[in-house]
């Protein structure tokens, strides 16, 4: 059919009706514009804030490198504790009850421990053993069966050099966020339709395969909004390093602060900026992953659709 | 290509399978149908051990699928062996499954790269050149969701003869599929029969088994109740039950 202006027939006429009025919302807007403006007043007006003080010191060079830290230690922690938790994951998912008995006691354990307690524990670990050493398993025991003396180790640390300061609260956090990371993975690995790995397998694909290439990528998708929780919530656990102790990480250097100069309150709001500044941050991360992830799922065009969206666009004008 | 033995499977208590004996020939185009529940695609299914059999023997290229005899005895395959048998063997599922997060050329040209570790550069050739067989040329670079069930249907076609297979397993191919948009996977199955692909067929369009299939086989409640010509089982069925069910589905 040919679009012919002439023979078209006439637009209809357009619906100009008088819209629903809606006072509440205007209300409500009257409302929360008051409460703003006392909130800001407040801030403006408190001598308390200090906030000359506040800016001078809360980029002074010990609070950057706590921040620094904090981010290393959020990501390492989060690094780990994913790796661990896709392990635990994969274990709790296999058909062997001892395999999957093990991860969910490990699941067990480490969800029920306060993250503070397992803080605590880890950096105590050098009195428990004052070396730690890596061998055969029951080397001594086994010699002295045989008749013979000495041991098979090939790797010898001080306890006391290994678990304390950042290495330890590495540990302590890495290890909790494990369980509650081995959760969500193993949600994500659930949601996706089995089907998907029938396919893999009938095309010939091994185990290992279909779980790298088909099964984890689509679970990601389901991985990654509350891992996006989970790495907030390790970026404000860091805070809780106090117990190793750590104490170059932000939150101890701005307490420290204010308690040395008696002016609490504005390095508590320095903390509360630098947090939102940091989870800002990590949530800018959270975005460019998850659109990686979301590949096939929305209506976006990929870059090659676009190109020849492109191409036929031009090749009609002309 | 294909040899039953007294094939036996069971979930649980219910018996899916009762004894299925069939052979299918190279060049063959073997469809299977029946009423649903009659355990015709669980049969196709452990073709390519989807399923495991409880009794009997299945042969695919001479080999026993699973299995190895060995003194007497059958010792179970080990997982790469099993994915070995498979290369062999394409499918087709009803509900399509490609892989949602792959464009369509990257669904065809994963297997071929995973698994017989084909060069990029060559497994994307080839897997245009399947794409364009079916008809999907100016497809290749969209994800499934932007294609209609039809066209995914012959992608995941493509996909399954990336790895060059001796025998294609279909499993209800255009079930899932709007009623114009059978057509379009049928005339590519039809393509492929032409082309001495060994098939078998597991549908519900009586008009592209008794046009295309060498063989027709009725099954009902785990038994293959009849076989034969399709053009004589179709118009003269022997038994009452192939009778009853060609009644209500033709």
């Amino acid at each position: 059919m040919s679009a012919d202006p002439s023979t078209s027939p006439a637009p209809p006429e357009q619906i100009r009706a008088v819209p629903v009025r809606h006072p509440g919302r205007w209300i409500a807007t009257a409302v929360i514009a008051v409460l703003a403006a006392m909130f800001v007043h407040m801030l403006a007006t408190n001598p308390v804030f200090q906030w000359d003080f506040m800016v001078d010191n809360m980029f002074s060079d010990p609070v950057l490198r706590g921040a620094r830290t904090t981010l290393i230690m959020t990501v390492l922690a989060m690094i780990i504790g994913i790796l661990l938790g896709i392990v635990l994951a994969v274990m709790r998912l296999s058909a062997n009850p001892v395999v999957s008995g093990a991860a969910w006691v490990y699941i067990w354990f480490f969800r029920a421990i306060p993250r503070i307690v397992l803080l605590f524990f880890s950096a105590s670990l050098g009195a428990l053993y004052s070396t730690y050493e890596l061998g055969f398993p029951f080397d001594q025991q086994l010699m002295d069966l045989f008749g013979f003396t000495g041991d098979w180790r090939f790797l010898s640390l001080d306890g006391n050099d290994i678990f304390r300061g950042f290495v330890a609260g590495l540990l302590g956090l890495a290890l909790s966020e494990g369980a509650y990371a081995a959760e969500i993975v193993r949600a994500g690995i659930q949601s996706v339709d089995p089907g998907q790995a029938e396919a893999a397998q009938a095309l010939g694909m091994s185990r290992g395969k279909t779980m790298r290439r088909i099964v984890l990528p689509q679970a990601m998708r389901v991985i990654i909004p509350p891992m996006g929780n989970e790495t907030i919530a390790m970026l404000k656990d860091t805070s809780l390093l106090i117990a190793v102790p750590v104490t170059n990480e932000l939150n101890f250097q701005l307490r420290a602060i204010g308690s040395r100069t008696f002016q609490v309150i504005p390095m508590a709001v320095a903390s509360i900026l630098w947090y939102l500044a940091l989870a800002s941050l990590l949530m800018i991360g959270q975005h460019f992953l998850e659109k990686r992830f979301s590949r096939g799922f929305g209506n976006r065009e990929t870059r090659q659709q676009r190109a020849a969206r492109r191409a036929r666009d031009v090749g009609s004008t002309h | 290509m294909v040899k039953a033995e007294g094939v036996h499977k069971s979930f649980g208590h219910v018996e899916v399978l009762k004894g299925i004996d069939l052979e299918v020939a190279p060049r063959e185009v073997m469809c299977i149908v029946g009423p649903s529940g009659s355990g015709k695609s669980t049969f196709l299914r452990c073709i390519n051990h989807l399923e495991r059999i409880n009794a009997g023997r299945l042969w695919v290229n001479g080999h026993l699928v699973g299995y190895r005899e060995k003194g007497g005895r059958l010792h179970e395959l080990r997982d790469a062996e099993v994915a070995a048998q498979r290369r062999d063997i394409g499918m087709v599922f009803q509900r399509f499954n490609l892989f949602p997060h792959m464009t369509a050329l990257e669904n065809v040209i994963e297997a071929p790269i995973q698994v017989k570790g084909v060069g990029r550069a060559e497994a994307r050739e080839r897997g245009a050149a399947l794409l364009e067989r079916v008809g999907l040329a100016d497809r290749v670079h969209n994800y499934p969701n932007q294609l209609s069930g039809g066209q995914q249907q012959r992608v995941a076609i493509a996909r399954a003869l990336a790895m060059e297979p001796q025998l294609m397993l279909f499993d209800e191919p255009t079930s899932a599929l709007d009623p114009e948009l059978v057509g379009e996977v049928l005339d590519v199955m039809r393509g492929l029969a032409a082309d001495g692909m060994t098939m078998v067929v597991v549908t519900h369009e009586m008009g592209f088994a008794r046009e295309v299939g060498d063989t027709l086989v009725f099954m009902d409640d785990g038994v293959i109740v009849e076989s034969g010509d399709p053009r004589s089982v179709l118009t003269d069925p022997q038994h009452e039950r192939t009778r009853s069910f060609l009644s209500k589905v033709l």
